[in-house]
């Protein structure tokens, strides 16, 4: 039974995926050999710019698209078998929903075909669109048919949860009230994968982070970690003629980037690598100091290496 | 019963309900013949074709046409769906391809079925009188004759945008039923009536002409029914694989 899914040590397996597809003349390697392990339970965000191959990851992990190379394994299971035993649950980026229906029987229908679906009344309420639940979904705003479309997703009551861009169209206080509803459901004990573009809904609402660019993962681990991992603050000095290999060199250091006469180290540990940058070039100038966000870490991973215009 | 069975049910059920709804789609399959029939058989009701009552040889022939319109714009619906995303959706649930190509065959059918009891009562409005028996010949037959129709519904949802089915359909439908003979025999003999008995709509009229031969279609019909069925639904099938390998 699909319920119990979630109690076998098998989870999420993506091994060497790897997609290209043509478009125009070329050839765009959209997935360049992605490995990504999740465990039963995780709430995981990916996260990366446009293009970085999130979509095309998450077609390959529900069985929308067949790989070119490498494996997906759901629960010890093919995509399709894990579909067909209803316990996958996708919200994709689609552009509309099925009309010439009300929002509940739109519900209905799609819980009809799941073998354990969530109570529709429930769900209604949870996703917030018991209010509008009469109502043709040709007739919804976008903001409105997000929701129906997290409620499509929900009813199934999968093991997995998957949400490709799940607050796109919402406002603020509809965004809030989704992440709510999300976490309660990751509460049951469900795996629950979403991609994003938006640094802070990663941060705030996943357990685990997997950052993407141009087809790799190109960082994994907790939001903390991720941040730890490209330095917690970062050194600006003016410093004419310095050799980049001898300051990356410096204790405290993990990186150095070059902006015409100013040097950007990325510390690990800025107190000791100010006091070997201030031993070792006296001659160093207009230095600051400042504290690294989370955005700076996903600026410098994705390789839109823009320290310089990153705010803080 | 079985869960599978009950999910399919259920989901068929919504599948009518929707397509009850759809007023263009009434309008296209039900209307239209409809009108035809009432705007040439009413002021000739008294007339003969070749020996033949004018309103019951035109309410074969738009029998025909409208069942042919319906049951190919029940598969045609699918091409909404695919321009809205809808089928990636549909993939992640535990739905069977059969299940959803049947619940649009069934739509079509059932579409189908409210044209042929309309076009019925106004073909004895206008005074068409048959036995019992040959009301029931010619609508079990034009049932089967719709057979290749569906599939070619299937075919086309698959292959057309929403934008160019409308016209696509209109034309198809329209030219299978002008060389089928809807609107009178095109040949009585030659090459000409080869090429036509070849068409699967030339026997879904002759479906509906057993109102008046009582004849039904004998080995060629149903090889020609049959092989039409085969092809249409092979090219279904092969839009349907390319369409799961996705854009």
């Amino acid at each position: 039974m699909p319920t119990n899914l979630t109690n076998l040590p098998a989870g999420i397996r993506l091994t060497s995926l790897v997609k290209s597809y043509r478009a125009g003349q070329g050839l765009v390697h959209a997935v360049r050999g992605v490995d990504i392990s999740i465990a039963p339970g995780e709430t995981v965000a990916l996260l990366g710019p446009n293009g970085a191959g999130k979509s095309t990851t998450i077609d390959m992990l529900l069985g929308l698209l067949p790989p070119d190379a490498g494996g997906v394994s759901l629960f010890g299971m093919s995509p399709r078998d894990a579909v067909k035993a209803g316990a996958v649950g996708g919200m994709l980026q689609v552009g509309s929903l099925l009309r010439d229906l009300s929002v509940r029987e739109l519900v209905t229908m799609m819980a009809a075909l799941y073998p354990d679906p969530l109570p529709v009344g429930e769900v209604l309420e949870l996703t917030g669109t018991a209010g509008f639940a009469g109502q043709r979904t040709e007739k919804l705003s976008g903001g409105q048919a997000q929701r129906v479309r997290f409620a499509v997703a929900l009813v199934s009551n999968p093991d997995l949860l998957v949400l490709d861009e799940p607050t796109a169209a919402l406002d603020v206080e509809g965004r809030h009230a989704f992440w709510t509803t999300m976490r309660g459901f990751a509460a049951r004990g469900k795996t629950v994968l979403f991609a994003t573009h938006y640094l802070e809904e990663a941060d705030s609402y996943a357990d685990r982070i997997i950052l993407m660019a141009r087809g790799r993962v190109v960082a994994d681990g907790s939001a903390s970690e991720i941040k730890a991992s490209v330095g917690t603050r970062t050194i600006r000095a003016s410093l004419p003629g310095a050799d980049l290999a001898e300051l990356a060199a410096l204790p405290g250091v993990a990186g150095v980037d070059r902006r015409a006469d100013v040097v950007v180290l990325r510390c690990a540990d800025s107190d000791a690598a100010i006091r070997a940058l201030l031993g070792g070039y006296p001659q160093a100038r207009d230095i600051e100091i400042a504290g690294a966000a989370l955005e700076q870490a996903f600026l410098h991973l994705t390789g839109d290496d823009v320290l310089e215009e990153s705010p803080r | 019963m079985s869960p599978s069975s009950r999910a399919s049910l259920t989901y068929q059920r919504y599948e009518l309900l929707r397509a009850l709804r759809n007023t263009r789609f009434l309008l296209f399959s039900l209307a239209f013949p409809l009108i035809l029939f009432l705007v040439i058989a009413g002021p000739n009701r008294h007339a003969t074709l070749g020996g033949i009552p004018l309103p019951v040889y035109y309410m074969a022939g738009m029998v025909a046409w409208g069942a042919m319109t319906a049951v190919v714009a029940g598969g045609g619906r699918i091409s909404m769906e695919r321009a809205a995303g809808w089928h990636r959706q549909l993939r992640l649930t535990p739905l069977s391809t059969s299940t959803y190509l049947r619940a649009k065959v069934l739509g079509g059918y059932l579409m189908a079925v409210f044209t042929i009891v309309l076009l019925y009562a106004a073909g004895i409005a206008l005074g068409v009188r048959l036995p019992a028996d040959r009301w029931l010949a010619m609508t079990g037959l034009v049932l089967v004759g719709l057979v290749p129709f569906a599939a070619l519904g299937i075919w086309i949802g698959h292959l057309l945008a929403p934008d160019t089915l409308g016209p696509a359909m209109g034309g198809i439908t329209a030219l299978f039923a002008l060389l089928g003979g809807v609107w009178g025999p095109l040949a009585s003999h030659g090459v000409m009536l080869q090429v036509v008995q070849a068409l699967p709509s030339y026997w879904l009229v002759q479906a509906g002409h057993v109102a008046f031969t009582g004849t039904g279609w004998g080995t060629r019909g149903w090889l020609v029914i049959s092989a039409w069925t085969v092809v249409f639904a092979a090219l279904a099938a092969r839009a349907y694989q390319r369409d799961t390998r996705k854009l």
